[in-house]
C-alpha cells in the first residue's frame, strides 16, 4: 500500500466503515429470522437467506440482522421466514423465494407494509402457553 | 456474495493460552470442509474481558456468546450455527436465554461496564489496520495536525480533564504543557507498557486487541509538544502484544500514518519498542527512562521532573498505555463529551483487572465514580464458592485495602486516597474470608523486596526489616512492640525513599494494621491464625466421631504423617504434618479441621 493523503484516509475509512457496520448489531432495529430447518434447507432457504443478504446489500439497507433459526413449524410452506420490524407485527411469510424475499425488502422492510399473499400465522399460536414464542 | 455469519475469536494472552488459536484454525478448516468459507468472515480480536470463561467465541449477527470453546467444537458450531443457524447451546454463556435476542447485552458482566478504553477490545481485528480506522481511528490524529494548534490539543485535554491511569492520577494536560513550552530541538514522547503489578494485565490486553489507539496517541503528543521520536517501554514477557505493536506500526508506516511527512502535513514522527527485561522498578518512570537510554534500571531523584529533562537531558512526556488509549477519542469526540463522564472529581473510566476469589474474573471497563460494591457483585458475580466477602485490594503492592464498609466508596482517585488506598494501576484483588490478612501484607511485601532496586537505604532496609517482622508475627514470636515498628518504619519509608516503589510499599501493611488490627493481634496474642493461613501458627486434626475410615486422606498424604485402619478413625502425626492441606480437600466427611 502506498502513502496516504488526508483525503485517501478519510475515502479509505468510509468504505471500511460500511463493512464493519454489518458486523455492529448495535442500530439494527428491524430483523429477517430464516426458517433454516432440514425441511427450510430442502425447500430452498439458502437461496432466500442469500437473496435476502444481496438485497440489503444492494438497497444499501443498515438497520436489519439477517439471523437464522431452526424449523418454524410450517413444513407445508417452507421456506418460511419472519420478519420484526419496530411499530409492525411480528410477520412470518412462507412460500418464499428469491423475487419474493426482494418484494419482502421493498414492501415490508422500505415501505412498511405487509406482503399479502404469503402471510401465515404460527402453528397451534392458541394452545401454546406463551403463544408459540 | 456478502458475508452471512462473523466469528469473532478472542486473541488475548489469556484464550490464546486456552488453545485459541487453534480454535480459529479449526474453524477455518471447518469452513472449508463444509463450504461455507465466503459466507462468513473468521476474524481473530483482542480480548473481551470475561477472561474467567475464555477460551470466548462470538457469532454475529446473533450474537451468541460462546465460552469455554475446545477446538474440537468448531465442527459443530460450523455445521449447526453456520449452515442450520441452530445455536449450539451446550457452549452458550446464558443456556437458558438462547437464541433471537442480543445475548451479550444481558449478560451481567457487561451491563454496567462503558467502555472507552477497550473500545475496540474484542471487536475489531488488531493486525489489520482496515477495522481500526473504521473505527474513527486516526480521525484524532487528523484534527491534530490539520485543525488544531499545539494550544488546541492541551485545552481540549484540559476540557476532558483526563488524569494519568498509571496510578498517581497527574493531569495529562499540564504534563504535556511542561513539555511543550520548554525550548529545545528534541524532544521525546514515550509509553510505558511496563505492567507489573501482580494481577493485573490491562495494558497487555489494550496493546494486544487495540494497537493503532497508542501509536495514534502518541503522534497526536508528538505534534502537540513539538517531537518526532517516540519509544514504546514494554516487558520481554509480552511477547504477543510486542508481536501486535510491530504489525501495527508497519501498517501504519506503510499507508504513511507513521514516519516522515504524516498524511502530507509535513510533520514527521516515528516510533521504537524497546523492551524490558520485566523488573518491576522499571515501571517507576525515572527507572524506565534510565532503561531506554541503556543505563541500569534504577529511579534518579525528582525534580527535574521528565516533562522538563528526561530522555537524553531532553523534554520527555511519558504516559502509562491505558492514558494513552483515551486520547484518540477524546480528539475525535472532544474534551466536552468524555468530561461528561464518571463523577466530578475524574472523568472517563477506568480499566481494572477483577481477580482473586470472584465468580468472574475478568478485564472491567467501569465509568469514575461507579462503587466497589457494583464491581465485585453485580459485575464480578461475588465471591466464588459462597464464601464471605473480606477485602478488596486496589493499586497492587502499592495500594492498600478496602474493607466491605467502604464498599459503597465511589471509585475515583480522590475517594480512594481518603480510605487510604489507590486508584493504582487498576489491579483488584478481591479476598474472601479464608484469607489471611497478614499472609497477604506479606506476599506484598515479598514482591516490593524481591524487586526493589538497592538505591536507596529506606526502601532496601526498610524493607528488608519490615519482612522480617511479619516472618516473625507469622511464625507465632510477635510482640506487641513490633506493631509499633512496623508502623514506624512504614512511616519512615514513606517519607524519605527516593521513589514511588519505596514510598509505597509499606501501603499493605500499614492498611492492613489499620483495618484488621484484630488478626494481627490474633497472630500476636493468642498465637492463633484465624483463616487457616499461616502454617506455623495451624495443626490439622481428625475428628474421630465424623472419621469413617475411609481412607483417602490417609492414601494422599505426601508425607505419610496420616495412619489408622480402613473403617476406623484416623489420626495425623503432628511431628510429621507439613501442613500442605490435601488431606482436608480429600475428606468427603468434613472430619479433618484445621486451628
Amino acid at each position: 500500500m502506498a502513502k496516504m493523503t488526508l483525503e485517501e484516509l478519510r475515502k479509505l475509512r468510509a468504505q471500511k466503515q460500511d463493512d464493519l457496520q454489518k458486523r455492529d448489531i448495535a442500530g439494527k432495529d428491524c430483523q429477517i429470522i430464516v426458517g433454516m430447518g432440514t425441511c427450510g434447507i430442502a425447500a430452498g432457504a439458502k437461496v432466500v437467506l442469500d437473496a435476502f443478504l444481496k438485497e440489503l446489500d444492494d438497497e444499501k439497507i443498515e438497520n436489519v440482522a439477517v439471523t437464522q433459526t431452526g424449523c418454524m413449524g410450517l413444513c407445508y410452506v417452507e421456506p418460511t421466514i419472519e420478519v420484526v420490524v419496530p411499530g409492525m407485527p411480528d410477520t412470518i411469510y412462507g412460500k418464499v423465494d428469491a423475487d419474493v424475499a426482494r418484494k419482502i425488502v421493498k414492501e415490508h422492510i422500505v415501505g412498511k407494509k405487509l406482503v399479502t399473499d404469503h402471510i401465515y400465522d404460527r402453528p397451534s399460536v392458541d394452545i401454546m402457553k406463551n403463544g408459540g414464542r | 456474495m456478502a458475508v452471512r455469519n462473523y466469528i469473532l475469536v478472542c486473541g488475548g494472552t489469556a484464550c490464546e493460552s486456552s488453545r485459541s488459536k487453534e480454535i480459529l484454525k479449526a474453524l477455518q478448516d471447518e469452513a472449508v470442509k463444509q463450504g461455507v468459507a465466503d459466507d462468513i468472515q473468521i476474524v481473530q480480536t483482542g480480548c473481551f474481558g470475561f477472561c474467567e470463561q475464555g477460551p470466548i467465541v462470538k457469532v454475529l449477527p446473533e450474537d451468541s456468546f460462546y465460552v469455554k470453546v475446545q477446538p474440537s467444537d468448531a465442527a459443530e458450531l460450523i455445521a449447526e450455527h453456520v449452515i442450520k443457524g441452530r445455536e449450539v447451546k451446550r457452549l452458550l454463556y446464558d443456556k437458558d436465554k438462547a437464541s433471537k435476542h442480543a445475548q451479550v447485552e444481558d449478560i451481567k458482566f457487561y451491563q454496567k461496564q462503558f467502555r472507552i478504553v477497550l473500545r475496540n477490545c474484542g471487536f475489531i481485528d488488531p493486525e489489520n489496520i482496515n477495522e481500526y480506522i473504521a473505527r474513527d481511528g486516526y480521525s484524532g490524529l487528523e484534527r491534530a495536525l490539520f485543525e488544531m494548534t499545539p494550544e488546541d490539543i492541551i485545552n481540549e485535554l484540559k476540557t476532558a480533564g483526563l488524569r494519568g491511569r498509571g496510578g498517581a492520577g497527574f493531569p495529562t494536560w499540564m504534563k504535556w504543557n511542561f513539555s511543550r513550552n520548554v525550548e529545545s530541538d528534541i524532544k521525546y514522547v514515550v509509553c510505558n507498557a511496563d505492567e507489573g503489578d501482580p494481577g493485573a494485565y490491562m495494558d497487555r490486553s489494550t496493546l494486544e486487541g487495540d494497537p493503532h489507539s497508542i501509536l495514534e496517541a502518541m503522534t497526536i503528543c508528538g505534534k502537540c509538544i513539538g517531537a518526532h521520536q517516540g519509544f514504546i517501554y514494554i516487558r520481554a514477557e509480552y511477547p504477543l502484544a510486542i508481536r501486535r505493536l510491530e504489525i501495527a506500526m508497519k501498517q501504519s508506516r506503510e499507508l504513511g500514518l507513521l514516519g516522515k511527512d504524516i498524511l502530507g502535513s509535513g510533520f514527521d514522527f516515528d516510533i521504537e519498542i524497546r523492551l524490558g527485561a520485566g523488573a518491576f522498578v522499571c515501571g517507576e518512570e525515572t527507572a524506565l527512562l534510565q532503561s531506554i537510554m541503556g543505563h541500569r534500571g534504577m529511579p534518579v531523584p525528582r525534580p527535574p521532573f521528565p516533562a522538563v529533562k528526561g530522555l537524553w537531558e531532553k523534554p520527555t512526556v511519558i504516559n502509562n498505555v491505558e492514558t494513552w488509549a483515551n486520547i484518540p477519542v477524546i480528539m475525535h469526540k472532544g474534551g466536552e463529551w468524555f468530561s461528561k463522564i464518571g463523577d466530578a472529581d475524574s472523568h472517563g473510566t477506568k480499566v481494572f483487572a477483577l481477580t482473586g476469589k470472584i465468580c468472574n474474573s475478568g478485564l472491567v471497563e467501569v465509568p469514575m465514580g461507579t462503587t466497589l460494591r457494583e464491581i465485585v457483585f453485580d459485575i464480578g458475580g461475588g465471591i466464588a464458592n459462597g464464601k464471605k466477602f473480606k477485602a478488596v485490594q486496589t493499586g497492587g503492592p502499592s495500594g492498600g485495602v478496602i474493607t466491605s464498609e467502604n464498599l459503597d466508596t465511589p471509585i475515583d482517585f480522590g475517594s480512594l486516597i481518603k480510605i487510604g488506598s489507590m486508584m493504582g494501576s487498576g489491579g483488584m484483588i478481591v479476598m474472601d474470608e479464608d484469607d489471611c490478612m497478614v499472609d497477604v501484607a506479606k506476599f506484598y511485601l515479598n514482591f516490593t523486596v524481591d524487586e526493589s532496586c538497592g538505591k536507596c537505604m529506606p526502601c532496601r532496609i526498610g524493607g528488608k526489616t519490615m519482612l522480617a517482622i511479619l516472618d516473625k508475627i507469622t511464625a507465632g514470636n510477635g510482640t506487641m512492640k513490633d506493631m509499633d515498628l512496623l508502623t514506624e518504619i512504614g512511616e519512615t519509608m514513606r517519607k524519605s525513599a527516593l521513589c514511588a516503589l519505596g514510598q509505597t510499599s509499606p501501603n499493605p501493611i500499614i492498611s492492613t494494621m489499620r483495618f484488621f488490627r484484630d488478626e494481627y493481634l490474633a497472630h500476636i496474642v493468642d498465637k492463633r491464625c484465624p483463616a487457616g493461613k499461616c502454617k506455623k501458627l495451624v495443626t490439622y486434626t481428625i475428628d474421630p466421631d465424623k472419621c469413617k475410615g475411609c481412607t483417602a486422606c490417609a492414601r494422599r498424604c505426601p508425607v505419610e504423617a496420616i495412619s489408622g485402619s480402613i473403617k476406623q478413625p484416623h489420626k495425623i502425626d503432628t511431628t510429621k504434618c507439613i501442613k500442605c492441606g490435601t488431606c482436608v480437600k480429600v475428606c468427603k466427611f468434613g472430619a479433618i479441621s484445621v486451628h
